[in-house]
């Protein structure tokens, strides 16, 4: 494979009788990346991620993963690729190691590796003492967990990750993030779809925002930030014994003063001014308790993202 | 070329679209088979250990003994008469009870039935489909996979039935059967189980249109008594409508032959008619005729002499080439809905 590319999509389309469910979206996916895709329900991604695997017929457009037409070679995406779908289903009155043993023959894995892969596979996601129980009596998390393992069992070059944390604590989440960090570091391309943002912030590399089937910002997360959020600093202050706000006045290079609690206050400025501020709380003979810089997050990117659409759509209308 | 493409592909953009596709990209590469023996392998031991065996396994059990049982006390009553008397094990009745070929055209349709309802809308709701087709096969595999272990399934049971017979039939009347009776019940048999494809790819279109098992397993059982219980008594009265009245035969107070021939031309439809013509003549070596008999098919005939096993085959091959033509087009209609829908829940 001379590309580095794991996923290539052009002007992928997919219409539900004359609605389109994704519009012209273009994607190009590196290995060895995490990338988030976010957005509402209903704004593209599954029926996104449905075409990469070839399960769903796009419209119009052109995709190439791994290096093959998912439409025209189906089999071979399909073997190096591993899909955990939305709330993965098992059989029931199968145990875990014989739910994979199902897909690992189905997946044509050389029967002589079959069982230690599994094994492997298993040890990973941390389910060998559970592994010959019937999968009927495993917990939320567990199945999940187990779905990752089929992904490991594969040996694939690109994961398909569904909403894979969804329902889950807090707990098993962390588990299964760290995982598909151990996935990432084997040098596999991954594609994920959440709605817990700060955890997406915290693994992916970049980010995919959909709506209403495009895709409508994308970039790792200070860039969103930068695009959404505008240019700049926001930095926390907890100071004591001063007026403030009256103090920042003086201070150039400050755009706005919040105050947020009992002496804190939340500052948007044009560069890093901490050293400026500090200086002039100890001047004016205040103590100052806390000073930090506010790293934008995700879920402030996703919450003005919308907002600001919501209020462009009523200006429109 | 493009204008004609445009606008059809405004009228019926789904439809157009993924011929266009294929005609740029070529057809899809990869066996169709790959997984085949996989998804056999696991549908076979799934259906082989589940609950509904068991009860099938009793219900052979105990249609074996009772078709058994009437047999017998009837046959007592006629040994010496008949040559081909180990076939009247299947075929002999004592009311109330029907005999062992009417039976099972009433019980292989609830077996298939049982077994295919909820073959493919069960990986819908348990949420497997998209894990299992996100492996490197084709939904042919699967479809396929489960038909056919849904097949051999039923076969097993009917091969076990015959044998319980048979041994049971050797053990009681003492007279071991003939080759020509042997290779007669094997017929049998196997027309039984084109009888259960047709029944199990009927139901399996079912499991494949409709998302609720309930539902499925509803309509298929809606199907199975319209054609089976009330398909019989509607044909003639269809048929009557259909045709148009002779005046001779109702000014002679006898049945109408074409009216006759459209009756038993509609009650065909039925695959429970098929089966039993197909039983009748495959069990009965004197038959020579399904409907109505004609003088020159009686020319020279010595009333009530065996045909031979090729004639007789001859006579219903009609029959199993129609039993056989069902279960195709009912498994090709559930592989082009199977084909044609999305897998998202």
């Amino acid at each position: 494979m001379t590309s580095n590319l794991a996923v290539e999509a052009e002007g992928l389309t997919k219409r539900y009788r004359s609605h389109p469910a994704v519009d012209g979206i273009s994607l190009a996916i590196p290995f060895g990346q995490i990338c988030g895709l976010l957005g509402p329900n209903g704004a593209g991604k599954t029926t996104t991620i449905l075409m990469l695997m070839g399960l769903t017929e796009p419209t119009s457009g052109r995709i190439t993963v791994l290096g093959h037409d998912p439409l025209r070679d189906p089999l071979a995406v399909k073997r190096r690729v591993g899909y955990l779908p939305d709330s993965v289903g098992f059989y029931e009155q199968l145990t875990g190691r014989q739910n994979l043993r199902y897909t690992a023959r189905l997946a044509g894995i050389d029967a002589a590796e079959i069982d230690q892969r599994i094994s492997m596979a298993l040890h990973k996601v941390r389910l060998d003492a559970q592994a010959d129980r019937r999968v009927g009596g495993y917990s939320h998390g567990m199945r999940q967990r187990l779905g990752l393992a089929e992904v490991f069992m594969k040996g694939v070059r690109l994961a398909i990750l569904d909403e894979p944390t969804s329902g889950l604590d807090p707990q098993s989440t962390s588990e299964l993030l760290d995982l598909i960090l151990d996935l990432k570091a084997e040098g596999v391309a991954i594609l994920l779809s959440s709605h817990l943002l700060n955890r997406v912030q915290a693994v992916c590399d970049r980010v995919l925002l959909f709506h209403g089937g495009r895709i409508v910002l994308q970039g790792t997360v200070p860039e969103l930030s930068r695009q959404v959020l505008g240019g700049g600093y926001a930095i926390e202050v907890t100071a004591k014994g001063v007026d403030f706000p009256a103090l920042m006045k003086q201070i150039p290079g400050l755009r706005s003063v919040v105050g947020t609690g009992s002496q804190t206050y939340r500052i948007a400025a044009e560069s890093d001014l901490r050293p400026v501020i500090a200086e002039a709380v100890i001047g004016a003979g205040g103590a100052l308790f806390r000073l930090s810089v506010v790293e934008p997050s995700l879920d402030d990117i996703y919450t003005r993202y919308f907002r600001s659409q919501a209020a462009n759509s009523n200006r429109a209308a | 070329m493009t204008s004609i493409r445009a606008t059809s592909g405004l009228k019926r953009p789904t439809q157009t679209a993924p011929h266009s596709g294929e005609q740029e990209r070529g057809r899809r590469r990869g066996s169709p088979w790959a997984g085949l023996g996989t998804v056999f392998a696991k549908e076979l031991a799934d259906h082989l250990g589940s609950v509904r065996m068991r009860v099938l396994e009793i219900l052979i059990l105990l249609i074996g003994l009772g078709a058994v049982y009437t047999a017998i006390q009837n046959i007592k009553t006629v040994t010496a008469e008949d040559p081909f008397l180990f076939l009247r094990l299947f075929t002999n009745a004592q009311q109330p009870l029907p005999s062992f070929a009417g039976l099972l055209s009433f019980l292989i349709p609830i077996f298939a039935i049982g077994l295919g309802f909820d073959s493919i809308n069960t990986e819908f709701s348990r949420r497997t489909l998209s894990r299992i087709l996100a492996q490197p096969i084709y939904r042919d595999a699967l479809l396929f996979g489960k038909f056919l272990a849904g097949l051999v399934t039923l076969a097993v049971g009917l091969v076990a039935l015959w044998l319980l017979m048979v041994g049971l039939g050797l053990l009681l009347i003492g007279v071991p059967p003939s080759g020509e009776e042997v290779l007669r019940s094997v017929a049998f048999l196997t027309v039984a189980l084109a009888y259960a494809a047709t029944w199990l790819a009927a139901a399996m279109l079912f499991s494949v249109l409709f998302r609720s098992p309930a539902t499925s397993a509803l309509c298929a059982l809606g199907l199975w008594m319209l054609l089976g219980v009330l398909w019989p008594i509607v044909a003639p009265f269809i048929a009557r409508a259909v045709v148009a009245p002779d005046p001779a035969s109702i000014m002679l107070g006898l049945p109408d032959p074409k009216e006759l021939v459209m009756e038993s031309v509609i009650a065909r439809v039925s695959p429970g008619t098929l089966f039993g013509e197909a039983a009748t003549a495959i069990l009965h070596p004197a038959t020579r005729t399904l409907g109505l008999i004609y003088e020159s098919q009686v020319e020279g005939a010595l009333m009530g002499a065996p045909l031979p096993l090729g004639q007789s085959l001859l006579l219903v091959w009609p029959q199993i080439t129609g039993l056989i033509a069902a279960a195709i087009l009912l498994f090709a209609a559930a592989y082009v809905a199977f084909q044609r829908q999305e897998i998202r829940a």
